[in-house]
């Protein structure tokens, strides 16, 4: 069997401005590992997006980052209030984020479309009430 | 175009990373809207902001910007100032306001990212 190479965080969901730590921690690993720039960058972009989503709607959640020889899959999941509309949130300047977080630089309704352009594959669980679940692959 | 030529043209003071003013920067991108910004990734770019919190070191880290430029004089506090100099991004800062700053280094060759 394929050896996997995985890596768990807990993302507070109350410090926006500890937000994207588990990101930077995930890239320098990235980098020692010797992946090329480009990949990391794609994978750095779209776990940040993730994580300052997971923040800002959903106080916090859990990030597991798996490395296989084929790919990095990025599941990440939370207990917050889910998306009531999913192909909504995937367009380019819908968000329902309050009026505070954009005054942080986000909120704009670029966050899951991001996270979908710097991917291979994205998947999209949510429940209302129940929470959110999103994988995200990239091939390597 | 070096960072080195960004300060000059930007009449900017550094704050952090005066070692890095010989780097080239290729392209800028200006935004306060960090997923604007994170829509954008190109090497060696400068971003050109109004906002300022850790989010834009964060933001910077991930697309491998290499200076960020903040405008109407705002000077970011030292936990801004710690984690761009643990990432080595230069930190600008210039009294000229977003719209200016762009179009003087717009006009002096630096051009927009993809």
């Amino acid at each position: 069997m394929e050896e996997l190479l995985t890596f768990n965080y807990t993302i507070p969901g109350d410090d926006f401005t500890r937000a994207g730590e588990a990101s930077s921690s995930v890239k320098n690993k990235l980098k020692k590992m010797g992946l090329d720039s480009n990949t990391i960058r794609k994978v750095s972009i779209a776990m940040y997006e993730g994580e300052i989503n997971m923040v800002i709607h959903a106080d916090g959640g859990t990030i597991t980052v798996e490395i296989s020889s084929e790919k990095i899959r990025m599941i990440l999941a939370d207990t917050g209030p889910g998306i009531a509309d999913i192909d909504k949130a995937m367009e380019n300047g819908y968000s329902t984020a309050p009026e505070e977080v954009r005054s942080l630089g986000f909120g704009a309704g670029m966050g899951l479309p991001n996270m979908k352009k710097y991917t291979d594959y994205m998947n999209i669980d949510s429940t209302v009430g129940v929470g959110t679940t999103v994988t995200m692959d990239v091939r390597l | 175009m070096t960072i080195e030529t960004i300060k000059t043209l930007l009449d900017a003071d550094i704050l952090y990373g005066s070692k890095y003013l010989e780097h080239e920067v290729n392209y800028a991108f200006s935004s306060d809207m960090m997923s604007d910004v994170l829509a954008f990734a190109t090497d060696h770019s400068a971003l050109i902001t109004g906002l300022c919190n850790p989010q834009v070191v964060r933001t910077a880290e991930m697309l491998d910007i290499v200076c960020i430029i903040f405008v109407r004089n705002k000077i970011p506090d030292q936990n801004i100032l710690s984690l761009a100099e643990e990432k080595e991004i230069v930190i600008l800062y210039t009294g000229h306001g977003m719209f200016t700053a762009c179009g003087i280094l717009y006009s002096n060759g630096l051009l927009g990212g993809a």
